[in-house]
Formats: structure tokens, sequence, C-alpha cells
């Protein structure tokens, strides 16, 4: 079936099954590989993106979901509260293996976009649905911080 | 998006127009310098507008490699750090084998910095004094005269950038031995605030990694496995399959071990492969439940079959019958699954003189010679294109290359015509095998009247994971393979009349090298015994350990040098109601304090204090971050990791019910790093070993219960 989204603002057709989630959509399709695959059941939160705003899971959101919605991926996160959390995952070093942090960006775009000054407990509410393997959790939550002061700023 | 890497253009189309100064080695191993890459196969490629490349012969997992060795290359060259570039070797073992492994490219047992040590200095050293001589050349001043500092050559008002030399320095002979700067003379070893390589790909989802990889023409492919290990398949359907749009074929694998599910795109090729339904042969698998085998491993420690170290067991068990006191414990550890986050996968397509495979590839040459070996091919017609891996814990590096046969299978069935991806699932994953293996240890101390040791008899029984493969000729002897017992065998505490032996359990599961490999099992073990010594005889953990350590003996005082560091930085006191582990792991001395608070059966571990020693700290924010990481993958997985069997088949299916660490479990962690100028040893392994019982020593401190069956849950405890 054809589709009609909105990628990064940007207009994109797509013919795929309808049950077919977004995930594979922008992987496949759309050769947006930043947002990624590691559980397939919103377990892990490597595939968050932004729908009209708010962080879910691209694996749990299907295309049909998304059409009419306005979807943005680490590849288009280019608001001021992008720009300051990547900016201060850069300046912390956070990243290692790296396949997790797309998904945990964006969910950090998604915490200080409602809340810009969270604290300790908060970070670790909102960002408990984001796996990281090998566990940067002591720098991603630096980087948040980090991020929030610079908005702040 | 289409890739393309030919092996040779993989430094090819990044160059500008113009000479290129390439340093590598010629056959003979002697550092060379050309403006082709083909000769050389490079270490440090130059472009002629100064773009300075650095090779890297290692794989990128996280563990900051890529950083490492660009800095060994940086340092010695006097490059500029900010417009430095890194590339993946292509599998070549004659110039970029690990130093450490023979004739063999591959990463594992935290070896690449230390053996690119001095090679990847040597690299950055050769071109600095090419280009030194070639602007001499060049400018007609001596060679002493001129300076190099962040990418610019300079003498009195002249300067310029590596570039405008490249072309005659391509054509000098690079000296023997290259003079390579004193520790004093360091700019970037071991500077503290040196941003890592791979931050802004890594942030803005630009980093390519194998599971990204799309090419013209290809075919998506799932597996559809046997449910218990060591099954193979008797018969299959695919007319479910057949209803799911994208499904192209399904067929059986030549060694019977699965099917080959092949669809249009992945969630094609998930659905399809969900919808076959297959009937198996279990009379040759792994059909006992995981409780079965703890006591058949437990058993099995209790009467070691091989003796591995020390005096007979049955002399440490008559002296320890005779002691005044005798402390007896039981451990046993779970299967673990490595889960990286990225699922395994790789990509084979067809080139003109072989294959070529796209792959986060942990070990290169593996991968030539099974495959090689399936498709009736040269190894050096293998071809292996590496990307950045997420995450590997050891899992990308099997000796029987698993998942990349098992695509190598899969594009053979097509006929070879046409690229193959092969990924897989979470599920897949997780009921994948290669687990760190079960282990059961059994251990006896005899106390005499003064709480000193009088005999320590250790039995481990466990599958051993080298027997059987490549690996087997070099690191097992006598039928003792040395992961099953390292970290239990050469303790560094002196401790008298020590026995050890092990029982190598034979089961159709899998068993792999797991981020610290034997050490995950045997530092638990040891170091809850050493606190078990120091409750049952009255002293200070921190102060029994150190009193066993011998310092006129040098690793002996490096062992002690991170204990009093630890001590010294959590400010302990004895007395207090924390946990203390310290351990020794691919030549790095870790000690470990962890704070952590108990309510009821709740626990929270609040903080974890450690001191490293890992020689010269190349990378001093690597290897913090390394710590960080490494405490945080042992702490989650004695929390409450294990996969389970019934009837063979692996219970767990996924991360709901193999669950990670989350933020919501990391303590804080602050890292000292101890001064030393021996050579670097690792840093992406020995973090893990002894974070696991200085937890487990913390709960015993402050409830009373000694934990010696894993996971921690199993104790009734809860982490929140």
């Amino acid at each position: 079936m054809q589709f009609q989204l909105n990628i990064n603002g940007q207009e994109r057709s797509v013919d795929v099954a309808a049950d077919t989630p977004l995930l594979w959509v922008l992987r496949d399709e759309l050769n947006l590989t930043g947002t990624k695959f590691g559980c397939g059941v919103a377990s892990c939160g490597a595939c968050t993106i932004h729908l009209n705003g708010t962080p879910v899971r691209s694996c749990q959101t299907t295309v049909e979901d998304a059409v009419g919605a306005r979807v943005i991926t680490i590849e288009g996160a280019s608001d001021p509260v992008a720009k300051a959390v990547q900016q201060a995952w850069v300046e912390k070093d956070v990243v290692q293996c790296g396949f997790c942090q797309s998904g945990q960006i964006m969910s950090a775009v998604g915490l200080l976009s409602e809340n810009a000054n969270p604290s300790d407990e908060e970070i670790d509410d909102y960002m408990s649905g984001n796996a990281c393997r090998c566990a940067t959790y002591v720098r991603i939550k630096d980087a948040i911080k980090l991020a929030a002061r610079k908005l702040e700023a | 998006m289409t890739m393309n890497v030919s092996r040779r253009g993989f430094l090819k189309g990044t160059a500008t127009a113009g000479a290129a100064l390439f340093i590598g080695t010629t056959a003979s191993g002697v550092l060379a310098a050309g403006q082709e890459d083909v000769v050389l196969n490079p270490f440090v490629k130059i472009d002629a507008d100064g773009t300075v490349t650095v090779i890297i012969k290692h794989f990128e997992m996280g563990q900051g490699t890529t950083t490492g060795l660009t800095t060994l290359v940086a340092e010695e060259l006097d490059a500029s750090w900010d417009q430095i570039k890194t590339d993946f070797a292509p599998a070549d073992a004659n110039t970029y084998n690990n130093l450490f492994f023979g004739k063999l490219q591959g990463t594992g047992g935290s070896t690449a910095i230390a053996n690119s040590f001095l090679q990847y200095r040597k690299a950055g050293a050769t071109a600095r004094e090419l280009l030194v001589r070639a602007a001499s050349q060049k400018w007609g001043v001596d060679e002493s005269l001129i300076k190099v500092s962040n990418g610019v050559l300079s003498v009195g008002n002249r300067s310029a950038h590596f570039g405008k030399f490249v072309h005659l320095a391509s054509t000098l002979k690079a000296t023997p031995e290259p003079q390579l700067k004193t520790p004093d003379q360091f700019t970037l070893i071991g500077k503290m605030d040196l941003p890592r390589k791979d931050s802004s790909d890594k942030t803005n989802g630009s980093a390519i990694f194998a599971m990204d990889v799309k090419l013209p023409g290809m075919v998506y492919v799932a597996i559809k496995r046997a449910p218990r290990f060591g099954g193979t398949l008797s018969s299959f359907d695919i007319s479910k399959a057949k209803e799911i749009s994208g499904f192209i074929d399904a067929k059986p694998l030549p060694n019977k071990a699965g099917i080959a599910v092949y669809a249009e795109n992945t969630w094609a090729a998930f659905q399809a492969r969900n919808a076959v339904s297959a009937e198996w042969d279990f009379s040759a698998a792994e059909n006992r439940s995981d409780k079965e085998l703890i006591n058949f491993h437990s058993n099995a420690a209790k009467e070691p079959a091989v003796h591995a170290w020390g005096i007979p067991r049955e002399d440490a068990k008559a002296l320890i019958e005779k002691s005044e006191r005798v402390i007896e414990a039981d451990f046993t550890f779970p299967f673990l699954s490595h889960s990286p986050m990225e699922t395994l996968n790789c990509v084979i397509e067809p080139t003109t003189s072989g294959v070529r495979v796209h792959d986060g590839a942990q070990m290169p040459t593996m991968i030539q010679g099974n495959l090689a070996h399936l498709l009736g091919i040269k190894p050096e017609q293998v071809e292996v294109t590496t990307y950045y891996a997420g995450g590997s814990f050891g899992r990308r590096a099997t000796a029987a290359a698993d998942y990349q046969m098992e695509a190598a299978m899969a594009f053979d069935l097509l006929g070879r015509k046409v690229p193959v991806k092969l990924v897989w699932s979470r599920e897949d994953d997780i009921r994948g095998g290669y687990y760190r293996p079960m282990y059961a240890h059994n251990v006896a101390i005899g106390i005499d009247g003064d709480g000193k040791v009088t005999g320590w008899n250790h039995g481990l029984a466990g599958k051993s994971i080298l027997i059987g493969t490549p690996f087997e000729a070099f690191m097992v002897k006598d039928n003792v393979d040395e992961t099953s017992v390292e970290g239990v065998k050469h303790s560094l505490y002196n401790i008298p009349n020590m026995s050890v032996g092990v029982t190598n359990i034979e089961t159709p599961v899998p068993v792999l090298w797991w981020r610290s490999v034997g050490h995950t099992h045997t530092a638990y073990a040891m170091e809850s015994m050493m606190d078990m010594l120091a409750y049952e005889t009255g002293q200070d953990p921190v102060e029994l350990r150190l009193s066993l350590l011998d310092k006129s003996d040098d690793k002996q005082k490096r062992m002690a040098g991170v204990i009093e560091a630890v001590r010294d930085a959590a400010n302990w006191k004895t007395g207090d109601q924390r946990g203390f582990a310290s351990h020794f792991s691919f030549n790095t001395y870790v000690a470990v304090v962890a704070d952590i608070s108990v309510d009821g059966d709740r626990v929270h571990v609040d903080k974890l204090h450690i001191a490293v020693d890992c020689g010269v700290a190349v990378n001093p924010d690597v290897i913090k971050a390394q710590m960080e990481g490494g405490s945080g993958f042992g702490l989650g997985h004695i929390l409450r990791s294990e996969i389970t069997l019934e009837n063979g088949e692996v219970v767990q299916e996924n991360f709901p019910d193999y669950e990670p660490l989350r933020m919501r479990d990391m303590p804080a962690v602050d890292v000292t790093i101890v001064q030393s100028a021996d050579a670097p040893s690792g840093v992406g392994e020995p973090g893990v070993p002894p974070t696991g019982p200085a937890v487990a020593n913390a709960i015993f401190a402050q409830t009373g219960k000694r934990i010696t069956h894993l996971p921690l849950t199993k104790s009734g405890f809860e982490f929140v």
C-alpha cells in the first residue's frame, strides 16, 4: 500500500504493508538508519523517534499510525533542545558502542522539552526505558544535566 | 544509500587530488613509506591536503580503540587531533594481526592498546621523521631546526602543513627504528580531556554499523533455528510464510541446524520466519533443564576430574581436615547472554574474485578461514569490510564464525549471485547460545588457631570455551583450559597449600568468552571466600588482603597499590558496612568498594569506588569510561540475569525477561587511576570481575546473608 509520510519536514511516499512498523520503514525503505532496532518489543528504546513532538518507540508505531503526523528522527533532530543535548553528549563523551544513543538522545530531548530542570529521580524514571548494554548511564545523566544548564543559559 | 567499498578503495575516494604518503610495513615487517597503499597496507595515510588518516586494525565495539590507536599515531606525529581521521583496516593477517595472537587479526582479551602501543607509535614517528626530512630538503635547513606541531612544520617564519611534503616524503626511505618520544614529551598520551574520535558520528545518527548496510538487489534472511541446542531439522512447512507480503523463499541449511527464510526486507524476513513451522530431531540435543545442569555441575565441582594447579587435591584435603576450623562454600553461576545492542548481522556480496563480508568484524581471520572453507575459495578471496560494532562483549568472536557462516550458507543456497543480509532478532540473540558457560565452584579453606590459612581446596566445573576450537592448541594443556580456571589459578594472594581442579562439562549448549571470560565467575568465588575468611577470623577485609600480598613481588605490589588507593579514595574504615573486592585480570589491577542501601529485601547500589592500575594510561577518560561501563555490565548481570532451560529450551525470549541494567540501577562511579610507568594493559574487561563480589560482600555486611548462587535475585533480593 502507498503511504504519505512527513519525515524530518519532508514529504515521503512509501509502498509497504499497512502493519509495517515505522522503524523498518525508516531503515529499510527510507535509508534513515540512525534509528536503531534493538528488541522489537518496546523494551530497549533504541528505536525512539518523535511523533508530533513526543518520543515513541518506532518498533510499536505502524506506518499507518504515522500518516498525518510529524515524524522526527535523529537525522532531523535540530531544534534548540536537540542541539543542546547532542552537544552535551559530545562534551561528556557519553558514547561507547553508540548503538543505543540515537534513542537515548531522542528520549532525553523529550524529557528536557517537557521538564527543563529534571531531578535525578525524574531522569531515572524518564530514561529507564532506554537500555544501554555498555552501561553509559553515568554520563547520560551528566549530559542531560549539562544540556539543561546550556538551555537555561 | 548504496555502499560499495572495495578492499583497496577503502582509502581511495576520500583522497584529494595529488600524492599521498602511506606509512606501512614491507613483507619483511620493516616500516616503509610510499605513494601507493597497495604495497604497504598502511597504518597511516597523509593526503596532499594535510589530512591524516589512521588505519585501525582492531574493531570498535565501544571500548575506545579508535581513539586509542589514533592517540598513539597523533602523539608521535604531532598531528592535529581535531583534523585526524580514522578508517577500519581490511582483513590482512600479515599486516594487521594482533601482535599477541600470532598471525591472527582480531580483537579480544583486552589487548588492543597493549599490542599496538609501540607499533602505532612507530608508524606515527616514521611519518614525522620523513616529513621533517622532506621539509629539510625543500627548505634547505637542518632537520634539527624544524618544529612540528598540530599538523604543521615550521622553521623561522616559514611554515606549511603536512600535505605540502607528502610527495617528497613518500620517495624517502624510512629508518628501521624511528626515534620515539620519552614519556615526559607526551602531549596526548595521558591527557584527560582528549575527545573520543567517534562521539559526533554516534550522536547524530551518521555512524554506520553493519546493520545499516544496504546493497543493490540485496535479499534479507532470517533463520529459523532448532529450539534446543544440538537439534537437527526433520521437516518444515512454509505455507503460512507464503502469506507474508515480501516473502521470497525458504531453504534448509546444509548443516540441518535451521531454515534460511528469505524476504524483501527485514520485517518481512522476521514475520515469514516466525510463520515457518518445523519438526526437529532432538536425539543429540541438550534436553535437560538448567536445574538438572546446575546440580550436575555442583557435584562435578566437588570431584574435579583434572588437576589444574598447586598441590594434589588429596594433600590439601588432608591439611584442611586437620585444621582448627574449615570454611566451605558452593557457588553456582548461570548461563549468560552477551546481548549486544546491535543484534548479530552481516552482509555477504559476490565480487569478481570471491566474496565480500560487511560486518562489525571482531576476528577477520576467522571469518576468512571459515568462509573460504565453506565456499571452496582461498581465504584471501574473502574480503572483510569492518564497521562500527554495536557492542560485542565477546559475542562477535566465535572461532567457528557462527553468524557469518549462517550468512554464507544462505548466500550459497541462492547461487552466490545476490547480496544477502542476515539479521538476528533479539529473540534469536537471547535464545541463540554462545553463552557465558554455567559454572560451579566448591571451595574449602582450612584455618589454624591464629586465623592463618592452612590449605585451600578449589574445585570448578563448567564447559570449556576453547576445547574443540583452533585455540585449544595454545591455551589448553593437559585438559586444563586456562580460561576455565584463570583468576583462581595463579591467584596473586600468597595462599599456602592451594589446590585447584576442574571438571570439563559436556553439553551441546554452545559457550563463549563473555566480557572478562573465566574471571566472571572466578573473581566472585575468590573474593567472596576472602570476605568469608576475613569475617571468620575477625580481620578487616582490606587489611586481610594486604597481609596476603608481598610487596617485594612486582605484581603483588601493584595489586596492593590499587587496594590502598581505593581504601583511601573511599575513606574505608574497619567495621564499615560496605563491600570490598579486588582482582587481577588481563594484566590490570582493579579494586572496588561498594556502597549500598538495604531496606528489607530491597537493595540499591549507591556508589562504586574503583581504583585501577593498567600501566601507562593512554586515554584516561576512556579508562574511566571502561571502568564505569565494565562495572555496570558486571553489576547488571549479577543482580538478575540468567539464561535458564526447560527440557533444553531457553526460557527467556527478549529484554523483558532478560532484563538489562537500567538507568535507575546504575550507581555513581568514582574512578582512581593509579599512576604507572609500566606497559599499558587492558581496560575493557577488568572492571567487570571485582564489581559483583564487592556488591555481594556489601550485602553480607548489611544483612548477614552470604549469596553464593547467582543471580542475587535467587536469594530473594529485589533491586530498586
